[in-house]
């Protein structure tokens, strides 16, 4: 009796063990739909909404959308499934997608990845807004919701910030070389073309304050220049084409020029270096995309409030925004259609401003005097609002493609890093970018 | 065996009630003394296996089941979420034509000589230490193992501090003897230094622990008779020490060549915004941050796979070629 008992126990310990294992191997996959069918208009239902970094909208540190959407239809509560990292929530999302489970009901889509989001396999899976009441592509900046297009004309997602780029300078430095310090008289140095802000740069450099580069990166111009040009790295028909690209040529030669007369600071963007150079006093200009403002001013540290100012660029670029859509599996598409509308109509677009600068992509928001007016105690006196606004208007439709980041994150760490920090010759540097690209891509 | 304990004892709710699968393997329904015996003997030849069993269905779950799988990934071209396609050993074949594997592949050994080698000299120099008799050995030997305990992205954090070109305090060292402005990251022989310094920083106490607990095994009566022989410290270190503990060196080693082969936190942190790559020009790009490059920045599950599995042959044939040199080793002291 005692040995069956013993046998059971064992028995029960491997079953244990069983269970322990597979509670792990499914622990993972939840379920993140709500139980609730059918969509009455007054039934109770939770909308979840995917996002990224900080989108603005929540109850916590944003502008409390969800909590004011809730007042407006009680029925709805929002929840929001927060990723920090938006490569990560990518990632996951493409496998949501593919597997076609674990969607939310509102999907956040980065513009890194729109153009992988509308090829036919992910794109069929979302919404066409073109169909959702209410929807007019033409209420946004042209360029916004072409990115969000697909070939056949789907529009599978509503467009929600810009980053349109302009020139953050230093007063001090410029002073101290020789150059106007003037907003206005700085941005006519180098009005209409990317040479002539190279070329006001080499007149810098020969007068510069010891130990200061006219700009902080390499990598930082060339994609400055890059994203004003109509040709970036893919074409039309959506075809990488960077090795031919003018833009890409325009942009890359004028970086190498930039390394050559060691007018860049030789840093890496987002590097602690990069951040603490700014405190250091490493560089003259950045070009800097209206989300970078906060960072320009907490790295800078209070004791440069004052120094810095932001001029209009010499072409306006776009770095940067975001877009919703609606994946057709939600069980309350109708409810998040609304939802995404309600998130990025003028008024709402224009709270998310106020509250993280995010430069609105809808036009009305954009045009809303609050953006216009809107100026930063560290820039005193700049119209940070309206120069931001104007540059966004400015900007040109470029095609984009799936691989553009890719190819962008080569070219800038790989290719102008080394000439920079190793004195690689400029065709060495582009042979090695050849090389990446093809190892990273194939073909 | 699992299952079959399991059926048993599922079978057999309670002993009082005769059951059936037990009588039908037994082919006689016999005394309830029969029984028992069988189950007697069921029990000791089969619960040893039911105790080990969640560890190796875990194992098999966790372990072999990936390593299988991976196995079957490197024959196809695969990305996350869609069907894998059959491609048969092109994934190798790319590998074997890429010079980025390569690089990673160069990186990845001289990266391992750099830190295992010094890694063990200081480790076995610091436990023969530790073996003296002095003040405060006990905190000595805590102290040692100390780095082992700080997480790696803890200690790669201050490592990238004390190796920054402009402001680290190594630089600032060196600029007082007159060696110039040492690019830490960007050029590859410092970087990997840099890199391969973490490494030794963690683990040289935890070998020299491991060497310690060998050589306290060493019976002093070796010591004592070295000495009436007349042989210095040194002598009996040499002499005495290290052939005494050879076992437990060749265990270091080949735990420290695994380590170094997988070699993939402190390069990744190191690097910053290019870890991934291993720095601007791969310059200390290692075989895991090329497979993670591949499968988690390109999104080429089915190479990355094939990564993988070359990391494991190059490791079975290292541990091959390990164990050779012990058995000749063991051969030579035993004639």
């Amino acid at each position: 009796m005692r040995t069956s008992g013993r046998t059971r126990k064992a028995a029960v310990i491997a079953v244990a063990g069983l269970a322990a294992c597979a509670t792990l191997i499914t622990g993972c996959s939840s379920n993140s739909k709500d139980d609730s069918k059918g969509s009455s208009s007054n039934e109770k239902i939770t909308l979840r909404i995917g996002d990224y970094g900080a989108f603005g909208y929540d109850d916590k540190t944003g502008a409390k959308l969800f909590a004011e959407y809730h007042k407006l239809h009680p029925n709805i509560t929002i929840k929001e499934d927060n990723v920090s990292d938006s490569q990560v929530y990518w990632n996951s999302l493409k496998l949501h997608l593919n597997q076609n489970s674990g969607l939310d009901d509102i999907q956040a889509i980065e513009i890194g990845f729109v153009a992988n989001a509308t090829q036919p396999q992910y794109a069929n899976k979302f919404v066409d807004f073109k169909s959702v009441k209410g929807f007019n592509a033409s209420d946004w900046l042209d360029y916004k919701e072409k990115e969000a297009t697909t070939t056949d004309g789907k529009i599978i997602g509503v467009g929600t910030d810009v980053g349109p780029t302009a020139i953050c300078y230093r007063k001090d430095m410029f002073k101290a070389a020789g150059l106007p310090t003037d907003r206005n008289a700085v941005a006519a140095l180098w009005a209409g073309d990317w040479q002539k802000f190279v070329d006001t740069g080499k007149k810098f450099q020969a007068q510069a304050p010891k130990g200061v580069a006219f700009t902080d990166s390499a990598g930082g111009l060339f994609n400055a220049v890059l994203s004003s040009q109509t040709t970036q790295y893919t074409d039309p028909s959506g075809k990488l084409v960077y090795d031919s690209s003018p833009g890409v040529q325009t942009a890359w030669n004028l970086s190498a020029e930039a390394v050559q007369d060691g007018l860049t600071a030789k840093l890496q963007q987002f590097d602690t270096s990069w951040t603490s150079a700014f405190k250091t006093n490493k560089f003259a200009t950045v070009a800097c995309p209206s989300w970078m403002i906060g960072q320009v001013a907490s790295d800078s540290g209070a004791a440069n409030k004052g120094n810095w100012d932001i001029a209009a660029p010499p072409q306006a670029g776009n770095w940067g925004g975001s877009f919703l859509g609606v994946p057709k599996s939600g069980k309350h598409t109708a409810e998040a259609e609304a939802l995404a509308q309600w998130l990025t109509a003028p008024a709402q677009e224009v709270k998310v401003f106020q509250k993280f600068g995010n430069i609105p992509s809808v036009k009305a928001g954009l045009d809303d005097p609050a953006v216009a007016n809107t100026t930063n105690d560290f820039f005193p006196g700049t119209p940070v609002g309206k120069i931001f606004s104007d540059t966004a208007h400015n900007i040109q439709p470029a095609p984009i493609g799936p691989n553009d980041s890719t190819v962008k994150d080569i070219i800038t760490k790989n290719g102008l890093l080394l000439m920079e920090q190793k004195g690689t010759s400029k065709d060495a540097a582009w042979k090695k970018v050849q090389a990446t690209v093809k190892d990273q891509l194939g073909g | 065996m699992a299952t079959s304990v399991r059926a048993t004892s599922d079978g057999s709710p309670r002993p009082s009630r005769t059951d059936p699968s037990t009588n039908r393997k037994s082919g006689d329904p016999g005394p309830p003394g029969g029984w028992r015996a069988k189950a007697y003997r069921l029990d000791t030849k089969a619960s040893p296996y039911a105790y080990i069993a969640p560890f190796f269905l875990c194992f098999a779950a966790f372990g072999l089941f990936p390593l299988i799988y991976t196995g079957w990934l490197s024959f196809h071209q695969v990305e996350l979420g869609t069907h894998a396609k059959w491609v048969g050993l092109q994934n190798y074949t790319d590998l074997w034509n890429n010079s980025f594997f390569w690089t990673a592949l160069r990186n990845t050994f001289t990266l391992g000589v750099i830190s295992t080698v010094p890694q063990l000299a200081m480790a076995i120099g610091l436990a023969h230490l530790l073996n003296y008799h002095m003040r405060a050995r006990g905190f000595f030997r805590v102290a040692i193992l100390a780095p082992y305990a700080t997480s790696i992205a803890a200690a790669t954090l201050v490592f990238i501090q004390l190796f920054n070109p402009d402001y680290g305090l190594i630089n600032q060292l060196l600029g007082h003897v007159g060696i110039g402005n040492v690019q830490w990251s960007s050029s590859k022989w410092p970087a990997q230094i840099a890199i391969s310094s973490i490494v030794t920083w963690r683990w040289t106490g935890y070998n020299a622990l491991i060497y310690l607990a060998a050589m306290q095994a060493v019976p002093g009566d070796l010591y004592e008779a070295a000495a009436l022989d007349g042989a210095s410290r040194w002598r009996q270190f040499i002499s005495v020490t290290v052939p005494s503990i050879r076992p437990t060196i060749f265990f270091t080693i080949i735990v420290s060549t695994i380590g170094a082969t997988q070699l993939f936190g402190e390069p990744l942190i190191f690097g910053g915004n290019v870890g991934v790559s291993g720095g601007s020009d791969h310059q200390y790009q290692t075989l895991s941050l090329y497979m993670y490059d591949k499968g988690w920045q390109v999104g080429e599950l089915g190479q990355a796979s094939a990564v993988a599995w070359v990391m494991l042959l190059i490791l079975l044939l290292i541990g091959a070629v390990q164990l050779l040199v012990l058995r000749s080793n063991r051969r030579k002291l035993g004639s």
